[in-house]
C-alpha cells in the first residue's frame, strides 16, 4: 500500500470517502437491521416510534403448521442440494483442474451459465420442463433445480482451491506408485477437504434462500421462502421479520462456518516459490 | 520409475495431460484419452446440466410453437403465441419499461458503486478491507424477500422515513409504489455485487500507473478519470452488466415496492404463468428476454475488452 500513502494528500476528499464508505454499508445493512429490530416489535404496521418488546410474531410463526412443513421442506431441499451440488461441482473442478479437452469451452459453459440466467425465465423453463416428464410439483423437482442453480457455486468454490495444490503433488503420488483413485482419494480430496465443506455449506444456503425457480415449480411443497413470498403477497405481516431473522441467522451460520473454513487454508498451504 | 519430464508438463493451475494418461508405464490401458476414472469426475455435472438445464432452455423453444385448447397445451407448430403477444401494445410498452428501468439501475447502481469500491479499495488498510468485503458478502446469504419487506417498512407512507422527515415538518411523501422504490429495490439486489466486482477489478490495476500519473501532475480526479476507470474498465463494464442482468429479470422489487405499475416483462412472465395454462405465450416473454439480454451481455463483452488481447 505504499502507493496509496502517497495519494492521501487531500484530507477533505478521504473524509467524504470514509463517510460515503459508511453510507453504503447503512444503506446495504438498513433493511437487514430493520427486519431484525421490528421482528421484536409489537406493531401490526411497523413503523417508528418503536412499539412494546414483543415475541408474538414469533409465536404466530411457530404456531403455524404450514411454516413448519415449509421448514422441513426447506430443510430437506437444502441438504439435498447441498450434497449434490458438492459432489457434482467436485467433479466438474476437478475435471476443468486436469483435463484438456474438445469442447471445454462448451463444457464450462454448461457448468457455470446457470447462475446468469434470470431466475423467472428458469423458472418457467424448469416448470414447463418438469412437468412434461411428470416431475413438477414436489420437492424433488425443487432439489432439481436448486441443484442446477447451485453446483456452479460449488465448483468455483473447489476450482479455487485446487489451483492452489502444488500441481507436482498429484503426478508424485502416481510416482509412488499409487493408482489415480488411490492418488484422489489420499492426496485431493484431503487437500480440498475444506473447500468441500465450504462449498456444501454456501450450496445449503443459497438453497435455503431461493424463492422463485422454488415458488415456479414447488406446486403445494412450498419452502420457506416460498412461504414468505406468500405471505408477501397476502397481507403483509411482520411474520416475515420473524422468519427472515431465523432463516439470517441460519444462514449466518453456515457462511461463517464455511468462511472460516475457507479461510483456514492460507495457515496450511505453504506459500510456492 | 517415471520420467522426470512426464510431471513437468502438468502446468500450475491448470489443465495438462490427456485424459487418462498420468503414470505412464504403470498401467498402460490408462493411456486412453478416454477414461472411466476420468468419466467418473467430468460426466455427472455435465448431464445433470444438459439434462435439467440445456433441455429446458430448448423445451421453452418448443413450448413457445404450442397452441392452448379448452385449457390443455397441446404439441403444434403454430406461430400464434408469437404472433400474439408481439401484437399487443401492452407487451411492447412492458418490453420498453423493463429495458428502460434494467438500464437505469444499471448505470446507478455503477455510478453509486463506484465511489465505494474505490474508496475500499485505496483508502482503507488490509484488514480493514478484508472486513469490508466480508461485510459486503453478507448481503448474498439474506433473503432478498425479506429485504424488499423491510423496505416496505422505511418507504410507506407512515413508514420510517417518513415519520424521522415528519419530525422536521416536512413530507409525508409518497414513496412506496413509484419508480424509486423499484429502483431501491434493484440496488438492494445488485449493489452488493457490483461494489464487490468493481473491488476486485480495481484491486489488479498496477498502482505504479497511478504513482506515474501523479508525479506527472495529474491531478486526482483526473487520475481517476484516466488512469483509474479505463484500467479497470473490463471489470466495470461486466458489473454493470450483471447489474442489467439482475434487474432485468427480477419480478419482486417492481411487484412489492413499484407496485407492479408500469408492468415489467418479469411480472408479465409470473401473471401469465400463474394463471391459467398460457405458458407459451410466457414462453414467448422468456425467449424475448432470453434473446434481449444474448445481446446486450454480446455487446457489453465486447465493449469491455475491446483492444485488449483476451
Amino acid at each position: 500500500m505504499s502507493g496509496a500513502a502517497d495519494l492521501n494528500r487531500n484530507r477533505a476528499v478521504d473524509w467524504a470517502l470514509m463517510v460515503y464508505i459508511l453510507l453504503a454499508y447503512a444503506f446495504v445493512f438498513a433493511p437487514i437491521a430493520a427486519s431484525f429490530v421490528f421482528s421484536f416489535n409489537s406493531d401490526r404496521f411497523p413503523s417508528l416510534p418503536l412499539g412494546e418488546f414483543s415475541l408474538e410474531w414469533y409465536r404466530a410463526v411457530a404456531n403455524d403448521p404450514l411454516v413448519w412443513q415449509g421448514a422441513r421442506n426447506t430443510l430437506l431441499v437444502g441438504v439435498a442440494v447441498g450434497v449434490i451440488s458438492t459432489v457434482l461441482g467436485f467433479g466438474a473442478a476437478y475435471t476443468d483442474y486436469r483435463y484438456r479437452f474438445a469442447g471445454k469451452q462448451v463444457y464450462l459453459a454448461l457448468a457455470l451459465l446457470p447462475p446468469t440466467i434470470p431466475v423467472v425465465i428458469l423458472g418457467l423453463a424448469m416448470l414447463a420442463y418438469l412437468s412434461r416428464i411428470n416431475l413438477s410439483g414436489n420437492a424433488l423437482s425443487v432439489i432439481i433445480s436448486h441443484v442446477v442453480v447451485c453446483a456452479p457455486f460449488a465448483m468455483a468454490i473447489i476450482r479455487l482451491r485446487l489451483s492452489q495444490m502444488d500441481p507436482a503433488l498429484e503426478p508424485a503420488a502416481w510416482n509412488l506408485g499409487a493408482s489415480e483413485w488411490a492418488a484422489m482419494r489420499h492426496v485431493i480430496i484431503p487437500f480440498c477437504a475444506p473447500a468441500i465443506l465450504g462449498a456444501l455449506f454456501i450450496t445449503m444456503a443459497v438453497s435455503f434462500d431461493e424463492f422463485a425457480v422454488a415458488w415456479f415449480v414447488s406446486g403445494l411443497n412450498e419452502t420457506l421462502p416460498v412461504k414468505v413470498l406468500g405471505f408477501l403477497q397476502g397481507q403483509v405481516s411482520p411474520r416475515i421479520n420473524a422468519i427472515g431473522t431465523f432463516v439470517f441467522i441460519l444462514s449466518m451460520k453456515l457462511v461463517i462456518l464455511a468462511q472460516l473454513l475457507l479461510s483456514g487454508r492460507s495457515a496450511r498451504v505453504p506459500e510456492k516459490e | 520409475m517415471v520420467p522426470e519430464p512426464q510431471a513437468l508438463t502438468l502446468p500450475a493451475g491448470g489443465a495438462s495431460l490427456p485424459a487418462g494418461a498420468p503414470s505412464a508405464g504403470v498401467r498402460p490401458t490408462m493411456r486412453r484419452r478416454i477414461s472411466l476414472y476420468g468419466m467418473t469426475f467430468a460426466l455427472p455435472l455435465l448431464i445433470w446440466q444438459i439434462l435439467f438445464f440445456f433441455f429446458p432452455l430448448v423445451f421453452l423453444v418448443a413450448l413457445s410453437f404450442w397452441t392452448v385448447r379448452n385449457f390443455a397445451m397441446q404439441p403444434d407448430f403454430d406461430t400464434v403465441n408469437w404472433a400474439t403477444m408481439y401484437g399487443r401494445t401492452v407487451f411492447w410498452q412492458a418490453y420498453g419499461t423493463t429495458l428502460a428501468l434494467a438500464a437505469a439501475a444499471s448505470v446507478l447502481t455503477s455510478l453509486l458503486a463506484f465511489p465505494a469500491a474505490y474508496a475500499i479499495a485505496f483508502k482503507l488498510s488490509d484488514s480493514a478491507r478484508r472486513w469490508a468485503i466480508f461485510l459486503m458478502v453478507i448481503p448474498f446469504f439474506t433473503s432478498y424477500l425479506v429485504r424488499v419487506y423491510s423496505w416496505q417498512i422505511f418507504l410507506s407512507d407512515n413508514g420510517i422515513i417518513n415519520v424521522i422527515l415528519g419530525w422536521v415538518g416536512l413530507g409525508p411523501f409518497p414513496m412506496l409504489n413509484t419508480v424509486l422504490a423499484t429502483m431501491i429495490g434493484y440496488l438492494t439486489l445488485s449493489f452488493p455485487l457490483v461494489v464487490l466486482l468493481q473491488l476486485f477489478s480495481l484491486a489488479f490495476i498496477d498502482r505504479t500507473l497511478i504513482e506515474a500519473a501523479h508525479n506527472l501532475r495529474c491531478g486526482r480526479v483526473r487520475t481517476v478519470f484516466e488512469v483509474v476507470i479505463p484500467s479497470a474498465r473490463t471489470g466495470l463494464v461486466i458489473a454493470a452488466l450483471f447489474a442489467f442482468i439482475l434487474s432485468f429479470g427480477d419480478f419482486v422489487s417492481p411487484i412489492y415496492l413499484g407496485g407492479g405499475d408500469p408492468t415489467t416483462l418479469s411480472i408479465l412472465i409470473t401473471d401469465t404463468t400463474k394463471s391459467g395454462q398460457q405458458w407459451p405465450r410466457a414462453a414467448v416473454i422468456a425467449l424475448t428476454m432470453i434473446g434481449t439480454l444474448m445481446v446486450v451481455a454480446f455487446a457489453a463483452v465486447k465493449f469491455a475488452y475491446k483492444g485488449k488481447s483476451t
